[in-house]
């Protein structure tokens, strides 16, 4: 028995759309959101993440749709967040139909957010997200879609949102995000070390050795990414039997 | 035949629901006593805190309900915190009276092991079952919990490990109950579904 290594494809949307910015410019579109996640349901995907990385709060309406849409098309976990601020929003997202909430700006600003989620809807759906950045030998958090700094280091971050009752931690690293130049396995160990969650590690995902050091060196407990799943760059299935062969714990689908 | 579906007011009942349409399955959800004498199979869903639960139950007043369905042999299914409920108390939440139905306590997960367990683990069979029958031994399934059961006789028909050996299927008269998520475990989760279905027929 062992509980294995998660593969985990992320939705960008923006007005009901698969978007993917490089470095947060130049949204190009990749698909339907429905359509994406009913191919990875059945490609053996682990679970689902979906962000709504729409600018303006009018898209709400319309992100819980694709919520709910999406919710439909799946079996396996659901994850679902960006711009949540309240536990009003993180109540819309779960009665859609996620199984978790992601939070990571409004966290900053309040805390206290993360800890009254976690107690009404329980820790196990609470991820904490985090956008951090490499300064000197430490890591900083930014917000804001990686667009503001915060002053707050990233271990000490992590730390906090644990204590307040975050279940797991979605760790994205700025440097690498958007890169292909694969995770950044220094930052993933740092944090997965400090914390007594699961770590999802985010950033740079390129190549199947990319997902192998994550897991390895990065102590991560499951691994995202977005475009190089949605281009058919690279097959959930193959990767997954690629890390099977490498002695990955991972769930094949058969 | 069709489901009756406990709703506390708390759990993530729509996947539970699409889960039972997808192999032809009506549920009804339950929140008055009233609709628990006429059900054929129930299904105790359940995400959240131990102490929602329970207080829900009996804001409800379904508890008494639910233990004259029981036992009166009514088929059920506990899942997540529905299994956890079947125990006399939890960790979670040391004052509340859960449904009693095994007279143990639900621990918190150790220290030494990452709390919450999510995400996809295997569970060890004590002896041939119900729920898992014809479902790969090594299939996988979706665990999302801080506490768990440990393994008592004579309910625990399945165990999985993490930081112990926990509880991971019941099957015992007609008390059926999985820790993890049938409803988000994949095909290996849709076939749990059809084996309760299937035999509660």
């Amino acid at each position: 028995m062992t509980l294995a290594h998660r593969i985990i494809p992320c939705l960008d949307v923006d007005a009901s759309r698969v978007v993917k910015g490089i470095e947060f410019q130049d949204l190009r579109d990749m698909g339907d959101p429905e359509a994406l996640a009913s191919r990875y349901n059945r490609e053996g995907a682990d679970e689902l993440i979906l962000l709504d990385i729409t600018a303006s709060r009018d898209g709400r309406a319309t992100f819980l749709e694709t919520v709910c849409g999406v919710a439909r098309r799946l079996n396996i976990p659901f994850t679902a967040g960006g711009g949540i601020r309240s536990l009003e929003d993180g109540r819309a997202v779960l009665r859609a139909g996620a199984d978790k909430v992601t939070v990571n700006t409004a966290a900053i600003e309040r805390p206290e957010l993360i800890s009254k989620l976690a107690a009404q809807f329980g820790s196990q759906a609470v991820v904490l997200s985090m956008d951090a950045k490499r300064k000197g030998a430490r890591w900083e958090i930014f917000i804001r879609g990686g667009s503001q700094a915060t002053g707050r280091d990233a271990v000490a971050w992590a730390q906090e949102g644990v204590a307040r009752g975050a279940g797991e931690i979605l760790l994205t690293s700025i440097d690498r995000d958007g890169t292909c130049s694969g995770f950044d396995c220094e930052l993933t160990a740092t944090i997965a070390a400090g914390v007594s969650v699961p770590l999802i590690a985010s950033g740079g995902a390129k190549k199947f050795e990319d997902f192998l050091d994550v897991f390895g060196k990065g102590g991560a407990d499951a691994a995202l990414a977005a475009s190089i799943f949605h281009s058919k760059e690279q097959s959930i299935s193959a990767l997954k039997n690629y890390l099977a062969r490498q002695g990955v714990p991972v769930r094949l689908s058969r | 035949m069709k489901i009756a579906i406990i709703d506390y007011g708390a759990g993530n009942l729509p996947s539970v629901e699409r889960a039972f349409f997808h192999l032809g399955v009506e549920t009804e959800r339950v929140t008055t006593p009233e609709q628990i004498p006429s059900a054929k199979a129930i299904v105790l869903p359940g995400v959240g805190h131990f102490a929602a639960f329970v207080t829900g139950l009996r804001e409800r007043n379904l508890t008494a309900a639910l233990h004259a369905a029981i036992d009166s042999r009514v088929p059920v299914l506990g899942i997540c915190l529905g299994l956890q409920a079947m125990f006399a108390s939890s960790e979670e939440a040391p004052a509340e009276l859960g449904l009693d139905l095994i007279h143990q306590q639900v621990k918190a997960l150790p220290k030494n092991v990452k709390s919450p367990h999510i995400g996809w683990n295997q569970v060890r069979r004590l002896r041939p079952g119900i729920l898992l029958e014809r479902i790969a031994e090594d299939a996988y399934f979706y665990f999302a919990h801080s506490y768990a059961a440990a393994a008592c006789e004579p309910h625990t028909a399945a165990v999985c490990d993490h930081g112990f050996p926990f509880t991971a299927v019941i099957e015992h008269d007609n008390l059926m109950a999985v820790q993890f998520h049938p409803e988000k475990s994949g095909e290996a989760g849709t076939a749990i579904l059809r084996n309760f279905v299937e035999w509660a027929q």
